[in-house]
């Protein structure tokens, strides 16, 4: 007759090491892999501080990506003491780790002992679904997609840039997404700005953007400013966010956007469109350039065709407002190499990207001066400010 | 002979080439063989002092002219001039 259960757990027990909670706290210091094996719910509730989560179920396939090396020092628990004595028995056995021991008692006896645990900040299981292509990935993961729900981003323009750039941020599940734009739908805006429709045409952009976005994902919690940004309303408007996302159409508000970005030290995405071509770059104030070290000065009118209407081929600002939306997610997720001190340059027809470099100008009139010395009178301050571009929107 | 990338807002004033090949050894003589050839961009490109106007940028390979040796800086064979003027454009 075969043993039953508990009999082959009193055996496995006897056979691997167990350690009191008080030696796991110990070793904890001293490099050791702590990994709570329970449920993810069981897990939600609260573990050891530092301690990593691979559920008995998945431990065959995920314990690697906790433990790479087998001759790690792993400590193992779970509730009690039972579930992490059959997983150590597992490492050990079948997957041939060296160094394996399970905590007795478990989570409940290390909280009987008064030890600290560890609250993980939890997503709903509705929200597990929505973002499990996220958590697959060791760069998002529940702690990214926090951070990414935790977001502040302002999108200046629900336009072309700034509608592909929306839909991908709150499918993301960037928690507040802000869009200032003063415009209403019209029907020639619809061959590229894709967050509007045509039941919407006369609709104020902020509110045709917001149903869509409430739509795609209720957990983004969407701010409208159906104004213009100008130098009245900046400076109560942008400290509230964590990045921009610039969309803007016009050199005056471009500066004005750069001197209070820089005085606030909030990182704008940008980029401009015109016919066929794209420029991308994240100006991180005081980490790289700002908009007037690349450009100390805006051109005349005759060589800023964007103050008039322009053709433009409706692909590309979903293409260059998605690139927004990428470096957006790298800069809240901590990852990769943000597009800072580069300028991209992307031209459709010739499927051509150019980069070039672009410096910190140490005479910069605004970055190279403390952000608390940029007084509010100079904020987007130009010899010919008022008469550039007069008129264009 | 280098290359030469013509923004979109210059393509007019050189007959709506994207790129250009010109003569030159340096980053001055190639931009001014340019204008010669094309008048129309003498304006766009030099200030009145015959400088790079401020609001051109203009790039040797990946970098700035102006962090190198400016309209003096030796062009190769080679190498490929990227002019930059500000763009924007929101496309609202």
């Amino acid at each position: 007759m075969s043993p039953s259960g508990a009999e082959v757990l009193r055996q496995i027990k006897s056979r691997i090491d167990e350690v009191d909670p008080s030696v796991v706290r110990e070793q904890v210091s001293n490099g050791a892999v702590v990994i709570d094996v329970r449920e993810a719910e069981e897990w939600s509730t609260g573990h050891i501080p530092g301690a990593r989560h691979v559920p008995k179920s998945f431990l065959e396939s995920r314990i690697e990506g906790a433990a790479p090396d087998r001759s790690q020092h792993v400590i193992l628990y779970c509730q009690s003491g039972n579930r992490s004595a059959w997983a150590a028995r597992t490492l050990i056995d079948d997957l041939g780790y060296e160094r394996v021991e399970s905590m007795t008692g478990g989570i409940t006896l290390w909280k009987d002992r008064g030890y600290e645990v560890e609250q993980p900040r939890t997503l709903t299981a509705e929200q597990r679904e929505r973002y499990s292509r996220h958590l697959l990935l060791a760069e998002v993961g529940i702690e990214g997609q926090q951070k990414l729900l935790d977001a502040k981003v302002l999108l200046l323009g629900a336009g072309g840039l700034g509608s592909p750039a929306a839909l991908y941020l709150a499918a993301a599940g960037v928690g507040t997404l802000g869009i200032v734009d003063d415009d209403v739908v019209d029907v020639s805006n619809l061959q590229r700005q894709v967050i509007h429709s045509s039941e919407r045409i006369g609709m104020p952009k902020v509110e045709s953007a917001e149903q869509t976005i409430m739509a795609l994902n209720p957990d983004v919690n969407v701010q409208k400013y159906a104004l213009r940004l100008g130098a009245d309303n900046i400076m109560s408007i942008l400290p509230d966010y964590d990045i921009i996302v610039d969309g803007l159409d016009n050199f005056p508000t471009r500066y004005l956007l750069n001197d209070a970005s820089v005085r606030l030290q909030i990182p704008v995405v940008s980029a401009a469109i015109l016919g066929f071509e794209g420029q991308l770059s994240v100006f991180k104030p005081y980490d790289g350039p700002c908009y007037r070290c690349l450009f100390p000065v805006p051109p005349p009118a005759e060589l800023a065709p964007s103050c008039g209407a322009n053709g433009v081929l409706g692909v590309l600002p979903g293409t260059m407002g998605l690139l927004q939306a990428t470096e957006v997610i790298k800069l809240i997720l901590g990852e990769g190499d943000p597009l800072v001190g580069r300028l991209l340059m992307y031209d459709a027809l010739a499927a051509r990207v150019t980069e070039v470099r672009v410096r910190r100008d140490p005479a910069c009139p605004i970055c190279s001066r403390h952000p608390e010395e940029i007084a509010r009178e100079e904020l987007g301050v130009f010899p010919d400010y008022e008469a550039f571009c007069a008129g264009a929107h | 002979m280098a290359k030469i990338r013509i923004p979109p807002v210059l393509r007019a004033a050189v007959g709506g080439e994207k790129e250009l090949s010109a003569e030159g050894s340096s980053v001055g003589e190639i931009l001014r063989s340019v204008a010669d050839e094309h008048p129309q961009t003498q304006t766009q490109l030099f200030a009145a002092d015959g400088g790079l106007n401020r609001y051109v940028n203009v790039y040797l390979n990946d970098e700035d002219v102006r962090v190198l040796d400016g309209l003096d800086t030796a062009v190769g064979a080679g190498d490929t001039l990227v002019i930059l003027p500000a763009m924007a454009g929101g496309a609202r």
